[in-house]
């Protein structure tokens, strides 16, 4: 019978049962108009974790492009004489060793982290998405071949071996090389979930009334499979950016990452290392800032979840 | 199958003898969710005595397997709550009792089996080690002996080498075998009641008249009650000494199958006979109800199969239609039952 | 090889013929190198034919073959071996293109109302989407309006053209996909338990639905259930398979009244009867055990393992598919045509 995966809705205790969903889903007078995203997006509005995370990240996202907004002193500023400062009316956030500014510094900060998060999710998404579409579609020896390249690429440890690349083979990193990198060792785990869910969704009924119809495949990977298997890929795609974000900051940490004078929160993070118990405030900032960072774009990717679950519709 | 345990009190509180074996009445069930209140159930009554099968019949959104999870007291709640009526096993109240309680009834003296046996059974534990726990849960029994009897319980629904097959797993059997692993696990505990929620339906139809079969021989075996729920109005015609059709959570027939069946009292009945085909006489053209089952989150006002009746009237969507005595046994709850009646007689 | 102009269909005309038809699947072993270890004969050896404006049913239970013998005929498989000719064109030898062009003719309706039409397109897309592949079919001035005159063919609002399908119940988003099929004009519509999903009081409404097309616009369907008695009413003639095979075929009072293959028999018998004085008529056969793995079918004719009439040369030769005097086709060494006290139609001798 059909109807299993609406029937997740209800269900009871304590014996392994599941409440009749399809009791439910009788002729509908029409509750909701228009698309499932539209649906998704009424749900989400009112949702208290979408709406935190929401702003976190728009507030973040404004950080990034406008540093100005927040702060009008200049991170490079620095005054040897002002070094270590305690946070104060002045220095709201203290100063770091060189005299500069740390809340400045910090603010600059989401730049770097918010650049390379969304910058890498995006590529590594994108690879995924072409990668895993034909593989999951076409099957055979292409989704073999495509499958195995990443079960390989797969067993390399993401800081491991970002540490070994960035080393061995940069002699400048800077942003757009850390970014590459972290493409590089990203792509895989997307991959797989792209490959999975158009494999799903490739045994839909509907994919095969498109091929009775005489729909080419591109049609249908584009139109029928990808728009119904793309929900996991957004959810996962904001963690991501999450993750790729405390990524750099560990590989700058690690001094594999970024290099001075790049301003971030992990190479702030690394330079306080050494004076946790003199100035505290050096690691307290840029470290709430970077939890906090990563904290909204996971709530975020789990409020979507919840809504674009396609078994609720 | 014998127990040592008393029968002679429900949860500590004494059976009344002379009462049927399950008595339900106005039982109303609702669904709290975010689009709103869905009533499940709205005023569902019958009794069930023992050795007797009573069907529920009804197709989505009609109440039906919430109305048996109800009984069982299955259902999650929040979002779901008994909202009104009774619910007596012998006499005894069940929806007073405490969840305890409940819990003891539950699968010892009402068991419930369930249309896809792939979900109810647990996929990682091996079948006869499922069947065994409920020896060991609430028997007490040793493992060895508890394994034993599940071999016992195997063979009495007649799975064929029940011993070898006892460490299979779930999804190593066929549909209609693990439907018999959950008819065992239900018997195991020698229940007075069975409940069977559309326990055939995911079934090839050989294979359901197999399953059938076996149950009217066990039932005849241990007199327990069978509910049976469905929406198969052949499978009801087969066992059901007594049945039940339900519409938008309430019942609109009910009585015994024979009359139900040749003289239908309700509009709804009468258009369910008129749309079968059938397999042993050719039939010229369907006459389908029009429409679709209601919404349960919107069901109309006064009478709910309003919108689909071809006889309906004003007062029909004014007054809901009481439950009017057909004949000593059977009830109807449409307004002008009689008239209905005469005039698809004399059709 | 260019299609042939568009002849109109002559009465009586054999549509779609399908000749010796066989569908396996392999089973394999390995992640990397792919080892066969088995093959699962869904089909095997299945012929038949669809005449104009006839309803073909082809009946059986889970793992017959039957769904997987309308999905090698629409070339969503790739047959094994065999032929299917649509109006003498040989499907399977056709090249994409032409086989793109022979799909106006052949379509399809899918059983699950849930799962058959793309949740994110609106129904006016969805019907319309044939359009896309096959423009000729339909000036693109003209596609609102035809859409329009579709969902009114089917009994829908034309108003919802641009709702999406969680809109609508099991019944309405069935008669969608019904639409769909015939956006294109199709001669020949593949129904894949078409009312299976649906309820009971909903079925009757797409079963009259589906009659009424066919009057209406000539078409044929090739009927695929498990649902006897549905089965029954809308088919001209019936089809009965049992792994992978036929083995029984006529019209309905032939195959229902005059049952003469034991695997029928028994399949009737199963199938229960909606009146309660109907209980205790008619010999209800129970048959022993599962079916067998189509992977391993027993020798000989399949049924022998479950048969009541086996003898030593039902595991030796397979029986053909031939009139052995009842009046239509069986494929049994034994076939006789058993008396059902619980018959109460008309039987026409067969």
């Amino acid at each position: 019978m059909s109807d299993r995966d609406r029937e997740r809705l209800f269900t009871s205790s304590p014996a392994p049962v599941v409440a009749s969903f399809e009791e439910l889903e009788a002729e509908p007078i029409i509750r909701r108009e228009g698309s499932l995203y539209a649906d998704a997006w009424r749900q989400l509005r009112r949702r208290p974790m979408f709406i935190i995370s929401g702003i976190l990240i728009v507030i973040l996202a404004v950080m990034a492009i406008w540093p100005g907004l927040f702060t009008r002193a200049d991170p490079r500023a620095c005054d040897l004489a002002d070094s270590l400062l305690r946070p104060s009316s002045q220095h709201w956030f203290g100063t770091d060793v060189q005299g500069c500014d740390y809340y400045a510094r910090t603010i600059w900060g989401a730049r770097v982290s918010i650049t390379i998060g969304v910058l890498v999710t995006a590529c590594a998404t994108l690879i995924a998405v072409l990668l895993g579409s034909v593989a999951g579609y076409y099957g055979g020896i292409v989704d073999t071949l495509i499958a195995r390249l990443t079960d390989i690429w797969f067993a390399i440890p993401t800081i491991l071996g970002g540490i070994v690349i960035l080393r061995s083979i940069f002699s400048t990193r800077g942003l757009l090389q850390v970014s590459l990198v972290l493409i590089v060792l990203g792509w895989p785990t997307m991959l797989r979930l792209v490959r999975s869910a158009v494999m799903a969704t490739k045994e839909m009924d509907y994919v095969d009334a498109a091929r009775a119809l005489g729909v080419r495949n591109i049609r249908i990977i584009r139109r029928h499979i990808l728009p119904n298997a793309v929900a996991p890929v957004i959810v996962y795609a904001t963690i991501t950016v999450g993750v790729i974000i405390s990524a750099e900051a560990a590989l700058s940490f690690l001094g594999v990452g970024l290099q001075l004078p790049a301003i971030s929160w992990g190479l702030m993070i690394s330079v306080a290392q050494n004076r946790i118990l003199t100035a505290p405030h050096l690691l307290l900032f840029p470290g709430a800032f970077l939890s906090v960072t990563v904290f909204s774009f996971i709530l975020m990717g789990d409020a979507l979840r919840d809504a674009l679950d396609p078994r609720l519709r | 199958m014998a127990t040592t345990l008393s029968r002679d009190a429900v949860a500590g509180r004494p059976v009344d003898p002379a009462a049927p074996l399950l008595a339900v009445e106005d039982l109303h069930v609702e669904f709290r969710i975010d689009a709103g209140t869905v009533r499940a159930v709205n005023g569902l009554s019958y009794t069930l005595r023992r050795g007797e099968t009573v069907a529920i019949l009804g197709e989505s959104g009609s109440g039906k397997s919430v109305s048996a999870q109800a009984v069982m007291g299955i259902i999650d709640s929040p979002p779901g709550f008994v909202t009104g009526g009774s619910v007596r096993f012998r006499g005894v109240e069940l929806l007073d009792l405490p969840e305890a309680e409940r819990r003891r009834v539950r699968g010892d003296r009402i068991a419930m089996i369930f249309q896809d046996a792939l979900t109810a059974l647990n996929p990682v534990f091996p079948v006869g080690w499922q069947i065994a726990e409920m020896f060991r849960m609430h028997r007490g029994l040793p493992r060895k002996e508890a394994r034993e009897k599940a071999i016992e319980l195997m063979e009495r629904v007649k799975i064929p080498s029940a011993r070898t097959r006892v460490g299979s797993y779930p999804h190593e059997f066929s549909g209609g075998m693990r439907q018999r692993v959950m008819i065992a696990m239900a018997l195991s505990l020698d229940p007075e009641i069975l409940i069977a929620d559309e326990p055939t339906t995911a079934l090839d139809v050989t294979v359901q008249a197999q399953i059938m079969s076996l149950l009217a021989e066990l039932q005849q075996q241990t007199g327990m009650g069978l509910i049976l729920i469905t929406h198969d109005l052949g499978v009801v015609a087969e066992v059901a000494e007594e049945v039940v059709v339900m519409y938008a959570g309430r019942e609109v027939e009910k009585g015994p199958s024979l009359p139900v069946y040749h003289q239908p009292a309700h509009p709804y009945t009468m258009g369910l006979m008129d749309s079968l085909p059938r397999r042993d006489v050719h039939t010229e053209r369907l006459q389908p109800i029009k429409g679709s089952p209601p919404d349960l989150l919107a069901i109309p006002s006064g009478c709910p199969f309003r919108p689909r009746c071809p006889y309906t009237r004003e007062i029909c969507t004014r007054e809901e239609p009481p439950l009017a005595a057909v004949t000593p046994e059977r009830v109807s709850a449409c307004h002008f039952w009689e008239e209905v009646s005469r005039e698809r007689a004399g059709a | 090889m260019s299609a042939p102009a568009p002849e109109p269909i002559r009465n009586g005309e054999v549509v779609l013929r399908v000749e010796h038809l066989v569908k396996y699947f392999p089973i394999t072993r390995g992640i990397v190198f792919k080892r066969q270890i088995g093959t699962v004969k869904a089909v095997d050896d299945v012929s038949f034919e669809l005449h104009a404006g006839e309803t073909l049913g082809l009946v059986g239970e889970s793992g017959c073959g039957k769904t997987t013998t309308a999905r090698t005929i629409l070339r969503l498989e790739k047959a094994t071996s065999g032929h299917a000719w649509y109006r003498g064109r040989d499907i399977f030898t056709l090249s994409g293109g032409e086989m793109r062009e022979l799909r106006r003719e052949i379509q399809v309706i899918f059983q699950d109302p849930y799962a058959s039409l793309n949740p994110r397109m609106t129904v006016g897309d969805i019907i319309g989407e044939g359009w896309r592949v096959h423009p000729g079919v339909m000036p693109k001035s003209r596609r609102r309006a035809r859409i329009h005159e579709l969902l009114e063919l089917v009994g829908l609002n034309p108003d919802h053209i641009n709702r999406y399908p969680h809109q609508f119940s099991g019944g309405q988003r069935q008669r969608i996909g019904v639409a769909r099929a015939l956006a294109l004009e199709p001669k020949i519509v593949i129904c894949d338990e078409p009312v299976s999903a649906l309820d009971v009081s909903v079925q009757a409404q797409v079963v009259n639905l589906l009659e009424d097309l066919q009057d209406e616009l000539g078409l044929s369907y090739l009927f695929i259930a498990h649902d006897l008695s549905v089965v029954r009413h809308i088919c001209d003639r019936i089809a009965v398979m049992y792994l992978g095979k036929i083995v029984e075929t006529g019209d309905e009072y032939q195959v229902y009244d005059n049952t003469a293959h034991p695997y029928t028999t028994a399949l009737l018998s199963a199938v229960p009867i909606p009146d309660p004085a109907a209980r205790h008529l008619g010999r209800r056969i129970l048959l022993e055990g599962d079916v067998p793995s189509p992977a391993d079918p027993p020798s000989g004719c399949r049924f022998r393992t479950r048969c009541w009439k086996a003898q030593g040369i039902c595991s030796e030769a397979e029986p053909e598919l031939i009139d052995r005097g009842q009046g239509h086709p069986v494929a049994c060494h034994f076939a006789q045509v058993e008396f059902d006290p619980a018959r109460r139609g008309s039987s026409q001798p067969g």
